[in-house]
């Protein structure tokens, strides 16, 4: 019946926050999401295996928090110049996660985060590509990385 | 006085995001790549959003809010299209 | 109804300017950093900052506004917010991969090399 019920919930979400909440509009848009819902599993992409979802808003919430935090570092970095040790750099990360979908999450999140830029993924040696601006510790970016976002990433999509 | 809080945070705001967009202009014209260039030209279509929106602030109206949306929308499937380019050569392939 | 904005409490003003200004500000130090920094992987990370919380405060100082003058809940600006942060991250990783396959057919040594399982072409790329 509903192949994706998060994303036609998002869908109806959206067009109510578009067209305000009225009756009419709730059905209207609950009838395009379950019609786009159809459609989108028609194009029969991988489904993501969501095991503990009641985990999302704490990566939310951590992710909003490291955001803040690396907003004032970078913009720090950018007025004052940086630091003495600090340099930019690429760094080379191995990962255990293998889930496209835990992946994509963790590029957006590393990617939105500034100072950290994913550039490629490789999936025969399972390690990442990333450019950082301020690498004065390599292993404690390393650490960041494998300890507070992949353990989460691999409980919420195990 | 909530008034002239707003209006004088607005001004701060509009001005600030005009010279936010000159600078990417900048990097724009001066390159010296073409993928600096289409970081410009992303930075801008993002400070020129922003605008748009604290000209809703500004002037209490939510047709801003649309024009920012679409903007929003156009100027993301342009960049992609833009970076497919720089890394094949073609756009569709 | 949207009043004006002289008949907002002075709370909620307060709020609005310091959302507003924060987030332009962010914006406008993004923009310095993408003038000032020396090469492109540096630059990259210059327009993050306008693009997290730049929008985010912006768009929260919309928000506050509009629902105060409304006298309703006018919350669809998290639209942009939400379709901004996704929607950045995908761009900026497909730039910064052409400028690594750019940067490597030039021959620059600047770049890390590609690692020999990735010398054939994978079809997913």
């Amino acid at each position: 019946m509903l192949p994706y019920p998060l994303l036609t919930i998002s869908l109806t979400l959206m067009w109510l926050l578009l067209n305000g909440f009225t009756l009419g509009h709730l059905i209207l848009g609950a009838l395009v999401a379950v019609f786009a819902s159809w459609a989108m599993a028609s194009l029969r992409p991988d489904k993501p295996k969501l095991r503990k979802w009641h985990l999302l808003p704490k990566l939310f919430f951590i992710v909003l928090f490291d955001i803040i935090r690396s907003n004032i570092a970078v913009a720090w970095l950018i007025l004052r110049g940086r630091s003495k040790n600090g340099r930019p750099g690429f760094l080379t990360i191995p990962l255990e996660i293998e889930d496209r979908t835990a992946l994509a999450v963790l590029a957006v999140v590393l990617t939105s985060t500034p100072g950290s830029a994913w550039l490629e993924y490789d999936s025969y040696d399972r390690t990442i590509l990333m450019h950082v601006l301020d690498v004065a510790d390599e292993a404690a970016w390393i650490d960041t990385i494998k300890n507070r976002y992949e353990k989460l990433l691999m409980e919420i999509f195990a | 006085m909530s008034a002239v809080i707003i209006y004088t945070a607005v001004a701060i705001a509009q001005l600030m995001l005009v010279v936010a967009m000159a600078l990417a202009s900048i990097r724009m014209f001066r390159g010296p790549r073409a993928q600096d260039r289409i970081i410009g030209l992303d930075t801008l279509y993002i400070n020129a959003m922003l605008l748009l929106v604290t000209f809703g602030i500004g002037t209490g109206r939510v047709i801003y809010f649309e024009a920012a949306l679409v903007i929003g929308m156009l100027g993301f499937v342009a960049t992609v299209a833009l970076a497919k380019f720089l890394m094949r050569g073609e756009v569709i392939e | 109804m949207i009043q004006p904005a002289a008949d907002i409490p002075l709370i909620a003003a307060i709020a609005v300017a310091f959302f507003l200004v924060v987030g332009s500000a962010l914006a406008l130090i993004g923009a310095i950093g993408f003038v000032r920094l020396p090469t492109f992987y540096e630059r990259l990370h210059a327009p993050t900052l306008g693009t997290s919380w730049g929008i985010g405060g912006v768009m929260v100082a919309s928000m506050i506004y509009f629902s105060v003058a409304s006298s309703r809940l006018v919350i669809h600006e998290i639209l942009i917010g939400i379709f901004v942060t996704l929607t950045t991250p995908i761009t900026f990783m497909l730039l910064a991969r052409a400028a690594l396959h750019r940067d490597r057919a030039a021959g620059s040594h600047n770049v890390p090399a590609k690692r020999a399982s990735e010398a054939e072409e994978r079809p997913s790329a």
